[in-house]
């Protein structure tokens, strides 16, 4: 191990909700560490040279303007940008032990590790509610129907979507509400059971309450996985996350990370006068 | 918080990570096989479909080449045993057959595109599936019904007879074409124009119209190089002449029917001009076919 544990520090800050001081608790070691990574599209950088661990059992957010290369960065985390042939991904990203892009390291064998939950829910059309929370354990070649059984009931639930789904496990996805559709798409994303798992602005085709109920089930699942959640919602990542990365578009383009740190005490107290500018909303 | 230091065996999520990935890694071999054969079936099937068409051009083309010169080009047919000659009879009957049918059709073929692309009723609804059956009529079809309709009414068999038949095969390509291209435009776009005020027209001609133009110009190029190539709707038509005709209401030739009808002579010398004929039957329609891409290529830069 590179960094050994850090210990239970006193590093906080203000909760702007309730006026508490918080004091941060124990943090878990990094399951995952960027270093100095940098995505290209076609020769034309979009992120540069971005570097922060993310601690297991916290929630990071990534946040910035539009443009600042949140998705971006948040998709090299997987190897999303693979998909992409104009695409390049240098520096580092570990996750644990494992070099993500390493030549030894099977894309879809990382991608069972580090799940993913996009924009837009989308659930598969074609499948019934119990074959989408198995999906992904099928694609892995999970064959036991006692395991596909275990695993579905688990993220089900862990998505706080059993109890409405138990008795029509057969029916289409598409007769679910959107919330709904949405929590069914974490749901399979949890049942592959991954290490980290990658938000992209899950509510930001949501309505209001769907968003609430979103939220706080992210809330509930930090002690199941390790989340990196990307949000254009300043309220948002205060009210969700942990810590938090403001990322912010260069002068040529390229996103950049300006501010990494504790959510409370980058929205209290930054350090840069860029993060204190973007969480006032003077920009942005 | 949890203290973060589960024992494996002891937590179910960390015992089930643990289950789902190691069959995920033991899987990971035959996972990848399997999706090797599968890349491997579709390159294979691929192959099948292109070698027939990589044959054919390269057969036209080796079997054609030869008959060019510059008297192909501007002779016309002679009979059999008589050294020479050429298809301009046949290149200027083509070329005015395509020119009528085209500049009758794509009026006809767009405005009827535009209707059907705007009107969701019965008519537009029965319209549509009328143009989809037409698409699928044999063309010799098409042909006995320009024989009937025009051949037998209007002074016998002549060039426009022949615009009439290729007409009818174009028409519904160019409306279907017309359709999806107009509907490919963002609603966003009509509606921003009808917030302005606008009517329906004026919609139609400055936003829409447009806006649909790379793809109204493939799907119209796509319909000519079709309507050059039929072959049966002629024979029905135009007759063929071996002299030069200017005149479309006189009997024509044309590169198709050059081809049918030198193919089924036993003369070397037929066999070759119909061999040229089919070269240069497919390079026009390589032409166009290309010149359709292009062009909407083209306009589709400028329009950013």
């Amino acid at each position: 191990m590179i960094n050994p544990p850090v210990a239970p520090t006193l590093e906080g800050g203000l909760n702007l909700n309730t006026g508490q001081v918080l004091v941060n608790e124990p943090v878990g070691d990094p399951v995952m560490r960027l270093k100095d990574v940098t995505v290209a599209f076609g020769g034309r950088k979009a992120v540069r040279g971005v570097s922060f661990d993310v601690h297991e059992g916290e929630i990071t957010a990534l946040i910035g303007p539009s443009g600042s290369g949140k998705t971006t960065l948040l998709r090299a985390l997987n190897r999303m940008h693979d998909t992409v042939r104009s695409a390049s991904v240098t520096g580092q990203v570990m996750l644990g032990e494992t070099d993500c892009y390493a030549h030894s390291t099977d894309p879809t064998l990382l991608r069972s590790r580090v799940g993913m939950v996009f924009q837009r829910p989308n659930p598969f059309p074609t499948m019934s509610i119990y074959e989408n929370a198995v999906a992904g354990l099928k694609f892995n070649g999970v064959r036991k129907k006692a395991l596909l059984d275990e695993a579905a009931e688990s993220a089900l639930v862990g998505a706080a979507l059993w109890d409405s789904v138990k008795d029509r496990l057969k029916a289409h996805a598409s007769t679910l509400s959107g919330g709904e559709q949405q929590r069914l798409c974490i749901a399979r994303a949890l049942a592959v059971e991954p290490e980290v798992l990658l938000m992209d602005e899950p509510t930001s085709a949501l309505d209001p309450i769907a968003t609430k109920r979103i939220e706080e089930l992210v809330g509930e699942l930090k002690h199941r996985v390790t989340i990196i959640i990307v949000t254009h919602n300043m309220q948002q990542a205060m009210r969700v996350s942990d810590r938090c990365a403001f990322l912010l578009m260069g002068e040529d383009k390229a996103g950049e990370l300006i501010e990494f740190g504790p959510t409370a005490k980058l929205f209290s107290e930054p350090t840069d006068e860029r993060t204190l500018d973007y969480v006032n909303g003077r920009f942005g | 918080m949890t203290t973060l230091s589960f024992d494996a065996s002891s937590d179910p999520i960390l015992e089930r990570r643990r289950r789902i990935q190691s069959v995920a890694s033991v899987s990971l071999k035959r996972r990848k096989v399997y999706s090797r054969i599968a890349i491997g079936i579709c390159w294979l099937f691929l192959a099948v479909a292109i070698v027939p068409l990589i044959a054919v051009v390269f057969y036209v083309v080796i079997k054609g080449l030869p008959a060019w010169s510059v008297d192909f080009f501007t002779k016309v047919t002679v009979p059999e045993g008589i050294p020479g000659g050429g298809v301009w009879n046949a290149i200027v009957g083509t070329i005015e057959i395509g020119a009528v049918a085209t500049a009758v059709t794509v009026p006809i073929g767009l405005l009827c595109g535009l209707f059907l692309a705007e009107s969701e009723g019965k008519v537009a609804a029965t319209i549509r599936f009328s143009a989809d059956v037409m698409t699928g009529v044999p063309s010799i079809t098409i042909g006995i019904f320009g024989y009937i309709a025009i051949v037998k009414n209007f002074g016998g068999y002549s060039g426009l007879a022949g615009a009439f038949a290729i007409g009818i095969i174009m028409l519904p390509v160019i409306m279907r074409a017309g359709e999806t291209a107009i509907r490919g435009v963002p609603a966003n776009l009509s509606e921003a124009a009808f917030a302005l005020g606008a009517r329906k027209a004026a919609t139609a001609r400055r936003v829409v119209l447009p806006a649909a133009l790379p793809g109204i110009i493939t799907g119209v190029l796509l319909a000519i190089a079709r309507g050059l190539g039929e072959t049966a709707p002629l024979l029905l038509t135009i007759f063929g002449n071996q002299y030069l005709q200017w005149n479309p209401t006189k009997p024509m030739e044309a590169l198709p029917l050059v081809i049918y009808n030198n193919s089924s002579q036993p003369y070397a010398d037929l066999l070759q001009v119909a061999w040229g004929a089919a070269l240069l039957l497919m390079v026009v329609v390589l032409i166009l076919s290309i010149g359709s891409r292009v062009v909407a290529s083209v306009l589709q830069r400028e329009k950013r």
